[in-house]
C-alpha cells in the first residue's frame, strides 16, 4: 500500500505557498532508486500548523534530567511547566543499594512557583531560598534547577544562584539554562542536558574499573515502563556489568562512574549522541548502537556487542541466551502474529521509536507505510554520514558545544578499552557499526513516507488517504486517530503497559497491539438501527 | 511511596512542592473548546501548548485540539507578532475554524507583546472572528485562565442587539466537566427555561465515536449565540473563581443582571440553583426535580452510617472545593483540611464561615496552598478520607488514606468526564462514592468473623 505522488500533491494544496514550500521538503517518498533521499528536518515550526512538538525544557527536563531518581530538580518558573512534567513520562525507578527510598524523588514536584512580583523583580532571591529549604528538608545528593521560558528574558543568573549554592551545601547544584524558546524542540534540550551531565556528573567519581568485569554503559533509555530493567537483565544474564544507565533509573552516584566502562551502548541515538560522542573524545571509550526493540534487532544487537568484546566466552554465552529467549516467547510471540501479519500501521514518534519499532512491527509481519520524526535530524533519518553537511541555522546555533579534550590520565584507545589489539579491533569494525547510526531510510521500503515534524492535518489526510490498521503516536494524537476509525497505541507511554523492550517486552507489545485491532467493541460502532436503514436504502435503489 | 518526604516540623515558605493548581492558559484552552468551531490558539513557545492539551487530552480521553504561535529565540527577543500573524493565515487556510481564541503564556506576557494590535493587523477571512485573552501564567492559576478566557468572550462577542431582553438565562458553568455542563442543562431544560450555556464543552470533550471524524466535533456554544448572550435578561454565574468576571462583563457591557452563585455541587448549592431559577425566571418547579431531591434525601438518611463523623481532607479548584465542602458537611462528615492551590483569601473566609455555621473545630483551610503541606498536616493528624484529584493518590498510598477521585485533573481513571457531580444527580453519585470508598475499605480491613454481607 505505497503512496502515490498524486496523493501527496493533493494533501498539500491547502497550504499556503510559504507553507508548502517548507512542508514539501519535509516529506520524503522513499524511491529506493534515487540513493538516499535528502529530508529537510530540525527546523522550525510553522505557526500555527498543529505540531506534536514540545520544548526545549520537555527536552531537558521531562526527558533527560527528570530519571535521575536521587537527583531534586527544582523547575525555576510559573507552576504550569514542572505541574505538566510532573508523573508523565513513565520513567521508572526503584531503591537498591546505591540508592536508598528515602533519596527517591520521582513521586514530587518542585517549582519556584513565579509570580508577578518575580518577573518583575527577579526570581533569583526566590531559587536561593527554594534550594536552602529543599536542602534543610530532603537532604539530597544533588539538585538540578531547570529555567523555563521568562528566566532568559528576566535575566536572572542560574549559574550564580546554583554556584554559591553548590558551595553554601556542600553538594552539587546544577543549572540547565533550558528555556522553552531555545531551538525548535525538544531536542535542543537533549544537548543542554547532555552537556551539563557531562561537565559536572560523568568522570567526576573515583571508582577504579576492576579488570575482570566487561563493562557497558546504556545510554540514551529512560526506562519507560521498565524498558531498561528487561534490557539490564539479558545483558547481565550474558555476564555484562551495566554500570550506569542515562537517564532510565538512574542515580548521580553511578553516572559519576560512568568513565569507567568498556564500551557505550546508545539506544535514543537523538538524545544521548552527544554524551557518546564526548565520552569518545574526553576517554576514548568506544560505543556501539543498539536495538533492544524486537526479537531480530535484539538479537543483532547482542551479537553486535558480542562481536565487539573479542571473547568467546560472551559470544557463545549470547548465542545461549538467545536461544534461552527465543524458546520461551516466539510460541507467544507467533500467536499474536497470526492476529497482525499483513497489516499495516503509521509511526509517528519523538526521535527513535518511529525507527526502532518497525523491527517489533516486521516481528509481527506488519509493515510501516509512514514514519516521522517529532524532532530528529538528518542524522537520525538518513545516517550519521550526512552530519558534515547539516548546517547549524539561526534558531539552534546559540545552544552550546562543548571543547572535549582527551582526558590526560584516562584517555585511552578504543581498543584498549575494549582490551584488545588494534589489528582486532579494525576487523571488528568492519563488521560492526561501532561509532555509526545508518538512520531509519535504509530501513524503510520503496514507496512508503517519511515525514518530518507531522502535523495534525497531514497526519489526518493521510489516515484518509491510506486506512492503515494501526497508528502509533502519542496520547494527542491517539483519541483522533480512533476517531477516525483506527486503533492506536502509544508509543511514549505504551498506554500505561510495558516494557516494550527486550524479550519480554516483544511480548507484551505483541499482545498490546493484538487487543487494539481485536477489542470487541470495533465492531459496534455504526448502531443497528442505522444499519437497517442502510439495507432499507439499498433495497429500495 | 514518598519515603523522602521528611517528618515533623519543616521550613516550606516558598514556592510549592507537589502544587494543587497549574498555569492560567490550559484554563484558557479548556474554555475556548467549549465554544462551537473554535480552535484555541497559545501564543507562546510551542512546549505550553503541547502540555496543555496532553493533559486536557489524559483527563478527557479525548481529542483537543489547539495551535501554537511557536516562538523561536529570535521572538521571544523581538516580539512574536509576525509569529501570530503568520499562525493565523495558516490556521483559516489549512484548519478554518469559525473562530480562533488566542490566549497568551509567560512568555509572550514578559515580553509584553499587544495583542488587540496584531489581530488588527491580520489577515482574517470574512465572517471569522479571532479574539483574545491575556493568561500569564505567574498569576493565579488555571482558573483565573478560565476565567480570563470566559469573560473575553464577552467583551469581543456578546452584544445587546434587541430592545428588549429576551426571556432566557445566561448560565456560566464554571470549569466543570462536559457531564456536569449537560447535567446543569438538563435541570433548566426540565424548568422549560430558555438558557444559553458559555462556554459549553459537552459534545466536543465526550463526543461519541461515530464512523464519522470531525475536525470540529458538534458540540460548542456557537458565535452566534454568545453574540445573543447580551440580550438575556439574565446571567447566573457559578462558581466565583471561574464565573465571576464574564458575568460581570455581562453586566458592564450589555446590561444584563448577574447572580452569582456557588457551583450546583450538593444538595444546598443545587437547591440555590434552583431556587434562584424559579424565582427569576417565575416558573414552577417540576416534579421530576422534586422527586430527584427527595431522592438524594433519603440516600443520605439511608447511608449516613457509611459516613458520618468521618475526617476527611478535601482538595482542588476553589469553585468546586467551596461547594464539595459544603456537601460533606450536610452529610455529618467533617472537612479537617480544605485545600486549593488557586490563590484567593476569599476561599478561606468562605469556608471558615461554613466551620463556624456547622459548629466544626480544628478543621484548617487555605488557600494557595501545595500538596505537600496538606500532606504534612496529614502526617501530623491523620484522616478517613481523601477527596480530589489523581494526584492525592501518593499521599493516599503512602498514608494509606482512601481516595475518592473528583475534580480536575483525573488521569487515572475514566468515564469521570462523562458522569456528572452537579445536580441532585451528581449527589447521588458523590454519595456512592463516598460511601462505596469507605465501604470497600472496611471490607478490605475487617477481620474474617467481621466480615459481612450486608452493610
Amino acid at each position: 500500500m505505497a503512496i502515490n505522488q498524486e496523493v501527496l500533491d493533493e494533501m498539500l494544496l491547502p497550504y499556503p505557498d510559504k507553507v508548502k514550500k517548507n512542508r514539501t521538503k519535509h516529506i520524503v517518498r522513499k524511491n529506493p532508486e534515487e540513493g538516499c533521499q535528502q529530508i529537510e528536518a530540525n527546523t522550525r515550526t510553522v505557526p500555527g500548523i498543529i505540531s506534536q512538538r514540545g520544548c526545549c525544557y520537555a527536552g531537558c527536563k521531562g526527558v533527560v534530567i527528570g530519571p535521575i531518581k536521587d537527583m531534586i530538580t527544582i523547575t525555576h518558573g510559573p507552576v504550569g511547566c514542572a505541574y505538566y512534567s510532573w508523573g508523565t513520562r513513565r520513567n521508572k525507578a526503584r531503591a537498591d543499594d546505591i540508592t536508598p527510598p528515602e533519596h527517591i524523588y520521582g513521586a514530587m514536584c518542585f517549582v519556584t512557583d513565579m509570580q508577578e512580583p518575580d518577573i518583575v523583580f527577579g526570581g533569583e532571591k526566590k531559587l536561593a531560598k527554594m534550594i536552602d529549604e529543599v536542602v534543610e528538608m530532603f537532604h539530597p545528593r544533588a539538585i538540578n534547577v531547570c529555567a523555563t521560558c521568562p528566566i532568559g528574558l528576566i535575566g536572572d543568573d542560574l549559574g550564580a544562584v546554583t554556584k554559591k549554592a553548590s558551595e553554601k551545601h556542600g553538594i552539587p547544584v546544577l543549572a540547565y539554562n533550558c528555556e522553552g524558546y531555545k531551538g525548535v524542540s525538544q531536542s535542543a534540550g537533549h544537548h543542554i542536558a547532555n552537556n551539563v551531565l557531562m561537565e559536572n556528573v560523568i568522570g567526576s567519581g573515583d571508582a577504579e574499573k576492576n579488570p575482570s568485569e566487561f563493562v557497558v554503559n546504556l545510554l540514551g533509555e529512560y526506562n519507560i515502563g521498565g524498558d531498561s530493567w528487561e534490557i539490564e537483565r539479558i545483558l547481565n544474564d550474558i555476564g555484562y556489568r551495566v554500570q550506569g544507565v542515562l537517564t532510565g533509573d538512574s542515580s548521580v552516584e553511578e553516572m559519576k562512574n560512568m568513565h569507567i566502562a568498556n564500551l557505550n551502548l546508545v539506544m535514543c541515538h537523538r538524545s544521548i549522541n552527544y554524551i557518546a560522542e564526548m565520552m569518545e573524545e574526553k576517554y576514548g571509550i568506544p560505543w556501539l548502537k543498539i536495538n533492544f526493540i524486537g526479537v531480530e534487532a535484539i538479537k543483532k544487537s547482542l551479537r553486535d556487542i558480542a562481536q565487539v568484546t573479542g571473547d568467546e566466552t560472551f559470544i557463545r554465552k549470547t548465542e545461549e541466551v538467545i536461544a534461552r529467549e527465543e524458546a520461551r516467547v516466539l510460541p507467544v510471540i507467533e500467536h499474536f502474529r497470526k492476529i497482525c501479519t499483513g497489516k499495516t500501521a503509521f509511526a509517528f514518534v519523538g526521535g527513535s521509536r518511529s525507527h526502532h519499532y518497525q523491527y517489533l512491527l516486521r516481528d509481527l509481519g506488519m509493515e510501516v507505510v509512514v514514519a516521522g520524526y517529532e524532532f530528529a535530524h538528518r542524522d537520525d533519518y538518513e545516517g550519521r554520514q550526512v552530519i558534515p553537511t547539516i548546517k547549524t541555522d539561526a534558531d539552534s546555533k546559540n545552544i552550546p558545544e562543548l571543547d572535549i579534550k582527551p582526558d590526560p590520565e584516562l584517555y585511552k584507545e578504543a581498543h584498549e578499552h575494549l582490551n584488545i589489539t588494534k589489528e582486532k579491533f579494525d576487523e571488528i569494525c568492519s563488521r560492526v557499526p561501532l561509532g555509526n547510526y545508518e538512520g531509519m531510510y535504509p530501513d524503510m521500503n520503496g514507496g512508503t513516507l517519511m515525514i518530518d515534524d507531522c502535523n495534525h492535518y497531514e497526519a489526518e489526510q493521510l489516515v484518509k488517504d491510506l486506512k492503515p490498521d494501526l497508528f502509533f503516536a502519542g496520547v494527542r494524537d491517539k483519541y483522533i486517530a480512533q476517531k477516525m476509525g483506527v486503533p492506536a497505541k502509544q508509543l511514549h507511554s505504551y498506554d500505561y503497559s510495558g516494557p516494550y523492550a527486550g524479550f519480554n517486552g516483544a511480548m507484551n507489545f505483541a499482545r498490546d497491539v493484538a487487543n487494539a485491532m481485536t477489542t470487541p467493541a470495533w465492531k459496534f460502532i455504526t448502531p443497528p438501527w442505522e444499519k437497517e436503514s442502510e439495507n432499507t436504502g439499498d433495497t429500495n435503489a | 511511596m514518598l519515603e523522602c518526604v521528611p517528618e515533623g516540623p519543616v521550613e516550606h515558605t516558598i514556592g510549592k512542592i507537589n502544587p494543587a493548581k497549574t498555569c492560567q492558559p490550559i484554563g484558557a484552552m479548556y474554555a475556548a473548546l467549549g465554544i462551537h468551531g473554535c480552535l484555541p490558539h497559545s501564543h507562546g513557545s510551542q512546549g505550553c501548548c503541547a502540555y496543555h492539551r496532553m493533559h486536557l487530552t489524559r483527563h478527557f480521553r479525548d481529542q483537543v485540539l489547539a495551535s501554537s504561535s511557536s516562538f523561536t529565540e529570535g521572538a521571544s527577543v523581538f516580539g512574536g507578532a509576525a509569529n501570530l500573524k503568520t499562525s493565523i493565515k495558516n490556521i483559516f487556510a489549512i484548519y478554518n475554524p469559525e473562530i480562533i481564541a488566542v490566549h497568551t503564556t509567560c512568555l509572550s506576557e514578559t515580553i509584553g507583546d499587544d495583542l488587540p494590535t496584531i489581530i488588527k493587523q491580520s489577515e482574517i477571512p470574512e465572517g471569522k472572528r479571532v479574539i483574545h485573552t491575556n493568561t500569564p501564567s505567574y498569576s493565579g492559576s488555571h482558573i483565573t485562565g478560565f476565567s480570563n478566557m470566559v469573560k473575553s468572550m464577552v467583551s469581543y462577542l456578546a452584544e445587546a442587539t434587541e430592545p428588549v431582553k429576551k426571556d432566557q438565562v445566561n448560565i456560566l458553568p464554571g470549569f466543570v466537566n462536559p457531564g456536569d455542563m449537560r447535567e446543569i442543562r438538563k435541570i433548566v431544560d426540565e424548568m422549560g427555561i430558555q438558557m444559553i450555556m458559555l462556554p459549553d464543552t459537552s459534545g466536543v470533550l465526550d463526543a461519541p465515536q461515530t464512523n464519522k471524524y470531525a475536525l470540529f466535533p458538534d458540540g460548542g456554544t456557537t458565535v452566534d449565540e454568545i453574540v445573543d448572550t447580551g440580550n438575556s435578561s439574565l446571567t447566573l454565574a457559578l462558581g466565583s473563581w471561574a464565573s465571576d468576571a464574564a458575568g460581570a462583563m455581562l453586566v458592564e457591557k450589555c446590561n444584563v443582571p448577574c447572580i452569582p452563585l456557588r457551583t450546583p455541587i450538593g444538595l444546598k448549592a443545587t437547591d440555590d440553583f434552583i431556587m434562584t431559577l424559579k424565582e427569576k425566571c417565575e416558573v414552577d418547579v417540576p416534579k421530576s426535580l422534586t422527586v430527584e431531591r427527595g431522592q438524594v434525601v433519603d440516600t443520605l438518611i439511608d447511608t449516613h452510617f457509611h459516613y458520618q463523623g468521618k475526617k476527611v481532607a478535601i482538595f482542588g479548584d476553589p469553585d468546586i472545593v467551596i461547594s464539595l465542602t459544603e456537601f460533606v458537611l450536610t452529610m455529618g462528615m467533617i472537612p479537617k483540611y480544605v485545600l486549593t492551590g488557586t490563590p484567593g483569601s476569599r476561599f478561606e473566609t468562605e469556608v471558615r464561615k461554613m466551620f463556624e455555621e456547622y459548629q466544626v473545630e480544628g478543621s484548617i483551610v487555605k488557600a494557595d496552598g501545595d500538596l505537600f503541606e496538606l500532606h504534612q498536616w496529614i502526617k501530623e493528624e491523620p484522616v478517613d478520607l481523601l477527596m480530589g484529584t489523581t494526584y492525592g493518590k501518593y499521599i493516599a498510598r503512602a498514608e494509606d488514606i482512601p481516595l475518592v477521585r473528583v475534580g480536575f485533573p483525573i488521569l487515572d481513571r475514566a468515564v469521570h468526564p462523562l458522569m456528572p457531580i452537579t445536580g441532585y444527580r451528581g449527589c447521588l453519585r458523590l454519595i456512592e462514592m463516598v460511601s462505596n470508598t469507605l465501604l470497600d475499605r472496611r471490607d478490605r480491613d475487617a477481620s474474617d468473623e467481621d466480615y459481612e454481607m450486608v452493610l
